[in-house]
């Protein structure tokens, strides 16, 4: 599949009144002290971690010690960001296709001393939601993409073109 | 404590499109709302077939329907995929919230909680 950009990312960002270096801690070394316990694992829920460096997991681990992968750290560089894959799919199920697999990019922008700017990103949505819809079926579809984008126009409310 | 569901993003909606036809039909109300008739006209599928992979489609969350006089027109509909994304949002919306008041919170974070043994089930 070659969806491009085809569903608007997620952006949100919180200033938090730390310094950057402390705001890149709690967020990665600490992700279980302040994660609102979504979780994927019918076991329960313990906690769940990001392993520090490139390449490290990020899991959810239950009670049991059973433990559901989320996804991987793609980019490492703190205190400044930390770029995650996200292989949850729209079925919320553990992909281990990287080509399926949306991406979750976290920038930590000093603004002062003791102010932090934190900015997230969750992007390439369509990825996750066609895998899922979709399947291996249809990979290298390329009318795909261009479903994906008049269904982005619509969900967004913009005009769609009529149908050449 | 919150723990994923579909919320109607499943099985049903992947089944609904492995079907070729009815993948071909999603793809033309993808492009543009139509009647029964004129999706019957397009494409090479009987009108009752057409009706039937409709209502598959309909019951995925996949496509709405509206009458328009003494037609019924479908379209694809938008909160299926938006669905997921404004989950998704929510998610970090209470995530940001939780994540701010941890790293205000009184106390030096040098101390983070750290599975013991990341590599191994505990």
């Amino acid at each position: 599949m070659n969806a491009q950009t085809t569903l608007p990312a997620i952006r949100r960002s919180v200033t938090v009144n730390v310094p950057v270096e402390k705001a890149f801690a709690v967020f990665t070394e600490s992700f279980a002290t302040w994660w609102p316990k979504h979780h994927v694992n019918p076991n329960g829920y313990e906690g769940a971690y990001i392993e520090p460096g490139v390449g490290g997991r990020w899991f959810e681990r239950a009670p049991d010690g059973s433990e559901c992968d989320w996804g991987r750290v793609l980019g490492w560089d703190p205190p400044h960001r930390v770029l995650l894959s996200w292989h949850l799919n729209g079925e919320y199920d553990y992909d281990p296709n990287p080509a399926r697999a949306s991406e979750v990019e976290v920038r930590f922008i000093a603004e002062g001393p003791t102010t932090t700017r934190v900015e997230l990103v969750h992007s390439k949505l369509e990825r996750a939601v066609g895998g899922a819809r979709l399947g291996e079926s249809v990979a290298g579809d390329t009318g795909w993409g261009w479903i994906m984008e008049r269904y982005a126009d619509l969900v967004d409310g913009r005009e769609l073109a009529p149908l050449a | 404590m919150g723990t994923y569901q579909p919320n109607g993003i499943g099985p049903e909606a992947i089944g609904a499109l492995g079907d070729p036809t009815r993948r071909l039909i999603f793809e033309t109300l993808a492009a543009g709302p139509l009647a029964v008739g004129e999706l019957a006209q397009r494409l090479p599928v009987s009108r009752p077939a057409v009706s039937q992979h409709l209502r598959a489609l309909k019951e995925a969350g996949l496509v709405t329907d509206r009458a328009a006089g003494t037609r019924r027109i479908y379209q694809v509909d938008p909160s299926g995929v938006a669905r997921l994304r404004a989950y998704l949002d929510q998610i970090w919306e209470d995530a940001l919230a939780a994540f701010k008041q941890a790293a205000e919170a009184d106390g030096d974070p040098a101390d983070p909680i750290t599975p013991s043994n990341t590599t191994e089930e505990s």
